[in-house]
């Protein structure tokens, strides 16, 4: 029996959090979200090279041979960072297109993994983010699963849109060719929109950790009235308040990655709940960051903004947590 | 991840299980012939080694090295044939480890038989009418006698549990009146059977009352022999956080709120109100926390399993728990909605409002036993968030 993290898993995460911290500080983060583009090379290429593309992927297919669980480990650390780029695109694509029997499709898994073939997450709705850069499109329609290589067929308007660190563009792939993965009724269809949902909820769990640490540190800084202001009782139980929402919630997340990882029966509904929470504690979280820090928090310098504004897609995406909850009412079948 | 216990666990439950299969057939028996053949099923349960595992055999237990997996195996197989486990109470949760820790011989020979055996029940002696969360500030006196042999006993307790059945009490009392509070503290044994002592139950804002609940007992010149002080004098406050670690991580320690989820899902049912989108929308999202909680209680199971330091997550659990009861209870609050309380009958039925007015209020109950809310948010802050403590509760500047 074993419900908490190894040390493999702990590794993995701080070998993200050092890449990270190196490649993509806070001024990284500010020239990006005041400039042009969807997507940056470097830290892309920094994560690539720790291998983080094919870390679900079986060790026969490029992969690492780890699970889904791992990649949420992955995806909560990049959440954490605000990190840019498709990392969640990625590895559900590279997990879709080796679990299919496309051969067409096959042939891009080693890019996939590797990092050098960049795939976004076009599901549902047409918005997409971080598309500009993108080689390939996960999409998920009428249809089933499919992977559309980019190109003259698919075209591309982006936007200025709430999330800076994954800006957005309405994609249409109205004649482009499709290299079929799986028919809407098959299982794995399910399964990787189920993956999608987790590492959402990952991302967002590492972003509203990332919340209150940094909420956390400014109280035990700041001083007013000639004393830390983490002292006074009020903002104290403020930031009580902010763990006891994130830190239960992130056995609710492993849960919902071991279901899938498992393929156990609630795995489905695990996802549909762990999305829903976690979009929900990852609002709640930003919101009372800004609230603790005062004044320097409601500045764009400071950067909590951003950590919001990724809030609020994580939270729409896919389907927003009330969605969601109607989704696992039903399941439930109250 | 792996949520299975292995095949050593699964070999070790067959085991459990067949001992169940021929001990446990207590038939048609009731009453004084029931208690009877529970004793002794609990002794052959002893000599198995499933119960009472951390105390040794000198004193009647079984004296094995933790597991807890192999804990939690006994607990769902002696649960699955519905079969009695320990005596419960402060006694065997509190007493027992305590004297185990910083007893004498003397206390441990005297008291850990009786209490496992369930011939002794404490009650515990904590909390006054003016300390409440702030414990370390008890009135509570006792002096020596002039001979130096006995304690002598002045004072009042309050919200000791299982009051009218106690046959004894843990307390702290205060010894050294002029030393700093914390260390002026003695913790004491005494037998409630004597003059010196009256109690009372309080009944509560349920309406319930009587031996199986709260009651406060006062202290005329109460007597306990010196040889009953657990501890050096003035070292009461350190005996009384004696570390419990006695397997007492638990897999079903979440199972209660998620009984009582259902319960509230049924409720909705019952009420026609589980179409309505609104009422969806809020079980579902209480269900989201109920589910955290239960998978952290596995989070803090396979930790202690392992040896290793959960973190502030096993700070929370208790807020948690209660927070989540707030919830479902305003929940289940709505849902019988104002006809229902306002119905004259609404006494009658199982399912009806009246029991879940209990289970409402006894949420409130919650936010205070064994550490209030906003204490433990404080808990949470200094202790798994690392914030300077509070300055009245002995911080520095």
């Amino acid at each position: 029996m074993r419900f908490h993290l190894s040390e493999e898993q702990l590794a993995i995460q701080d070998a993200m959090r050092g890449t990270l911290g190196q490649v993509w500080p806070m001024e990284r983060l500010h020239a990006f979200a005041d400039g042009d583009a969807d997507f940056d090379a470097d830290s892309w290429a920094a994560l690539m090279a720790l291998g983080v593309g094919g870390i679900a992927l079986p060790e026969g297919e490029d992969g690492a041979g780890l699970g889904l669980l791992e990649a949420a480990l992955v995806c909560e650390v990049a959440g954490a960072a605000c990190a840019p780029g498709p990392l969640i695109g990625q590895l559900v694509a590279a997990m879709a297109v080796a679990a299919s029997e496309n051969g067409e499709a096959k042939a891009f898994l080693p890019g996939l993994a590797s990092g050098e073939c960049m795939a976004a997450l076009a599901f549902g709705s047409d918005l997409v983010a971080c598309a500009r850069g993108a080689h390939l499109f996960l999409v998920d329609d009428a249809q089933g699963l499919a992977l559309v290589e980019a190109g003259a067929d698919v075209s591309i308007t982006p936007h200025r849109a709430t999330d800076r660190s994954r800006p957005v563009s309405t994609v249409s792939f109205s004649r482009a060719p499709r290299m079929a993965l799986f028919a809407p009724d098959d299982p794995h269809t399910q399964r990787i929109r189920d993956a999608a949902l987790i590492l959402i909820a990952a991302d967002s769990l590492g972003g509203a950790q990332h919340c209150t640490d940094v909420s956390v540190s400014y109280a035990k800084e700041r001083e007013q009235f000639g004393q830390p202001i983490g002292r006074f009782q009020g903002l104290k139980h403020q930031l009580a308040h902010m763990a006891l929402d994130v830190e239960p919630a992130r056995a609710l997340l492993w849960y919902a990655a071991y279901a899938w990882d498992a393929q156990l029966p609630d795995a489905t509904r695990a996802a549909v709940m762990a999305k829903a929470h976690l979009c929900e504690v990852y609002t709640r979280t930003t919101r009372a960051a800004i609230a603790a820090h005062g004044g320097i928090g409601y500045t764009w310098e400071f950067g909590l903004n951003y950590w919001f504004r990724r809030s609020i897609a994580n939270r729409a995406w896919l389907g927003s947590p009330a969605q969601l909850r109607a989704r696992a009412a039903e399941l439930a079948g109250w | 991840m792996d949520l299975s216990y292995g095949a050593a666990a699964e070999d070790f439950r067959a085991e459990v299980r067949s001992f169940l299969k021929e001990a446990w057939q207590p038939g048609e028996r009731r009453g004084r012939e029931l208690g009877d053949y529970v004793r002794a099923f609990r002794r052959k349960g002893v000599d198995q080694g499933y119960l009472y595992r951390s105390v040794p055999k000198a004193y009647g237990g079984s004296q094995r090295p933790v597991d807890v997996i192999r804990a939690q195996v006994i607990r769902e197989e002696f649960a699955r044939a519905r079969a009695p486990m320990e005596v419960g109470g402060n006694g065997v949760n509190m007493t027992v480890p305590t004297l185990l820790e910083k007893g004498t011989e003397e206390q441990k020979a005297l008291f850990i038989r009786k209490t496992i055996e369930g011939d002794y029940i404490w009650g515990q002696g904590y909390s006054e009418p003016g300390s409440g969360s702030d414990l370390a500030s008890v009135r509570t006196k006792a002096e020596l006698s002039a001979d130096g042999s006995k304690w002598i006993i002045n004072g009042q307790k309050i919200w000791t549990s299982m009051g009218g059945k106690a046959t004894h009490m843990f307390m702290l009392a205060r010894t050294e009146p002029d030393a700093p509070k914390h260390e002026g503290i003695t913790y004491l044994l005494l037998d409630l059977d004597q003059p010196g002592i009256t109690r009372r139950p309080i009944r509560q804002m349920t309406g319930q009352t009587g031996d199986n609940t709260f009651f406060e007992f006062f202290f005329d010149n109460a007597e306990t022999p010196v040889s009953w002080q657990v501890g050096e004098r003035g070292q009461g406050w350190q005996v009384s956080r004696t570390t419990l670690k006695h397997e007492r991580a638990s897999i079903g320690s979440a199972d209660g709120l998620g009984r009582q989820f259902s319960k509230l899902v049924e409720l909705a049912k019952d009420m026609g109100r589980i179409g309505d989108p609104l009422v969806r929308d809020r079980l579902a999202e209480i269900e989201g926390r109920v589910l955290s909680h239960r998978y952290s209680s596995f989070r803090l199971f396979s930790c202690a399993a392992a040896g290793e330091d959960a973190g502030p997550i096993q700070l929370m659990m208790k807020l948690l728990l209660t927070e989540i009861g707030h919830e479902m209870a305003l929940l289940a609050q709505d849902l019988i909605g104002e006809a229902g309380w306002m119905d004259p009958d609404a006494a009658g039925g199982p399912r009806g409002p009246i029991k879940w007015l209990d289970q409402i209020m006894g949420s409130l109950g919650n936010s205070i036993a064994g550490g209030a809310s906003n204490i433990q948010r404080n808990i949470i802050g200094e202790r798994g968030l690392g914030l300077p403590r509070d300055l009245a509760m002995g911080g520095e500047r």
